[in-house]
């Protein structure tokens, strides 16, 4: 089984009818046990029981930047492979993507609320996050500006691939803007020396998470071939009574 | 060689002649100039303090509008599905009509910032500042904004849509320029650091801008 196997849509549907379930199953588990042992650990010294916002929000940011590199890669399948699920894989990907840098920016500002005193602080992490957001709404709204999917699927990986290169530009160019601008006066968790108690799940609710996209971006991959089936199906009708 | 010196002659000539409107971006950047004094109050010392980044935002807006010239003239004419199947390289050819169209409407904005910067009340050595970081920086606009415009060509569509493409992506050029020009007038940052990254920055440009722009047409066009 290769990706050149999965080229057929009927193959794909089979073969992640069969795989779905068990997704959604290991994701829900997952989650269930990320969410008790995030109630479960400790409150910080400093931030008191707010520090748990950081369990959501730390694998939403990763995700925001991880789903953009799923879809550089599916926009080198569309342009330089052709190969027929990339740009159904693209397309599926932005709304999603786009819903967990929502989420980021979300629990980010309602982190920001007791933290800094305030909802929106032009910290340069918060502000590159936006851009991004910026960005996804963006790709989305070059997907629905064109009727034929093909069509605008070509033009989506071209914009994917010069936001993969854009993106690390942005952010450093925020980070200097920030440093210049405003001093740093945000407490943050130092990286490195975080404990094992804020860790562990940590990275379980990461992977939680990162299948929680798996599932949903396999069943939204689903659906739009669905949705092609149908529009063509319909198409086909309206021919026939033209005809 | 000689291709692309007649490719950007023949830019250069249509778009200063009636009908071009490259000259309308001048227009539309001392209008947005004009404009500022009424949203922000006539207080000298508060428009000395902004100028830098009103001029900024001036020139880019006015860079993002003439953008969709850039192809979509070509395209309506039938030229441009010429210059796709001509021998010389699409990405060469799509540097050359960028390159063309800076000199026809870029230029002129950073030839206008003199005269703004007087309405402004900017000094002698920050209008110089501006002047040279538009110079640095404005290149970079119109090669990125080139891949939004070879989008939106190819979509047949354009207006809004690329101003939203393209906007964010303008964000790195927009700092490093006004932060230059403010190190040059206040401090406490050297002139050169910013000054030097926004050139990298142009040069990146020059190297990815043709060839997204040129994958984007050869994809595109049918």
């Amino acid at each position: 089984m290769s990706l050149i196997d999965l080229a057929n849509p009927t193959r794909f549907l089979a073969l992640t009818a069969r795989v779905l379930p068990w997704l959604a199953g290991a994701t829900a588990i997952l989650l269930l046990i990320g969410l008790y042992q995030s109630a479960m650990a400790p409150d910080d010294y400093q931030q008191g029981a707010t520090v748990k916002i950081m369990f959501i929000h730390v694998p939403n940011a990763w995700l925001s930047m991880f789903v953009w590199g799923i879809m550089s890669v599916a926009s080198l399948g569309t342009l330089v492979w052709r190969h027929p699920l990339a740009d159904v894989a693209a397309k599926t990907a932005a709304p999603i993507g786009a819903a967990f840098t929502f989420l980021a920016l979300v629990t980010g500002s309602l982190w920001g609320r007791p933290m800094w005193g305030t909802y929106w602080e032009w910290d340069a992490r918060l502000t590159s996050v936006l851009i991004l957001f910026l960005m996804y709404l963006g790709l989305i709204a070059l997907w629905r500006a064109v009727e034929d999917p093909s069509r605008a699927a070509r033009a989506a990986a071209v914009l994917t691939l010069v936001g993969a290169i854009n993106i690390p530009i942005i952010k450093f160019s925020v980070d200097w803007w920030n440093t210049l601008h405003q001093p740093a006066s945000v407490i943050r968790m130092g990286g490195p020396t975080l404990d094992n108690a804020f860790l562990i799940p940590l990275l379980v609710m990461a992977i939680a998470f990162s299948l929680l996209f798996i599932t949903l971006h396999l069943a939204a991959m689903r659906n739009e071939i669905l949705r092609r089936r149908v529009r063509s199906l319909q198409m086909m009708q309206a021919n026939q009574k033209a005809a | 060689m000689t291709a692309l010196s007649a490719l950007i002659r023949r830019d250069i000539r249509i778009a200063l002649r009636v009908g071009g409107g490259a000259l309308i971006g001048v227009l539309f950047f001392l209008t947005v100039t004009v404009l500022m004094p009424f949203a922000v109050g006539p207080d000298l010392a508060l428009l000395t303090r902004l100028g830098p980044a009103i001029l900024w935002l001036g020139a880019l807006l006015a860079s993002l509008l003439t953008l969709d010239r850039l192809f979509m003239a070509d395209h309506e004419d039938g030229s441009l599905d010429l210059i796709v199947m001509s021998r010389t390289p699409l990405e060469l050819a799509c540097a050359a009509k960028a390159l063309a169209h800076w000199l026809a409407a870029g230029l002129p904005l950073i030839v206008a910032t003199p005269v703004l910067g007087l309405l402004l009340n900017l000094d002698g050595t920050a209008t110089l500042a501006v002047a040279l970081t538009l110079l640095a920086g404005t290149p970079a606009l119109t090669f990125t904004g080139m891949i939004g415009a070879a989008l939106a060509v190819t979509l047949h569509r354009g207006g809004l849509l690329l101003a939203v493409l393209v906007l964010p992506l303008s964000i790195p050029v927009l700092i490093f320029g006004v932060a230059a020009s403010q190190a040059a007038i206040t401090g406490p940052l050297s002139f050169g650091t910013p000054f030097s990254i926004l050139c990298a920055l142009s040069l990146v440009s020059f190297v990815v801008g043709p060839f997204a722009a040129a994958a984007s047409l050869r994809h595109g066009l049918d």
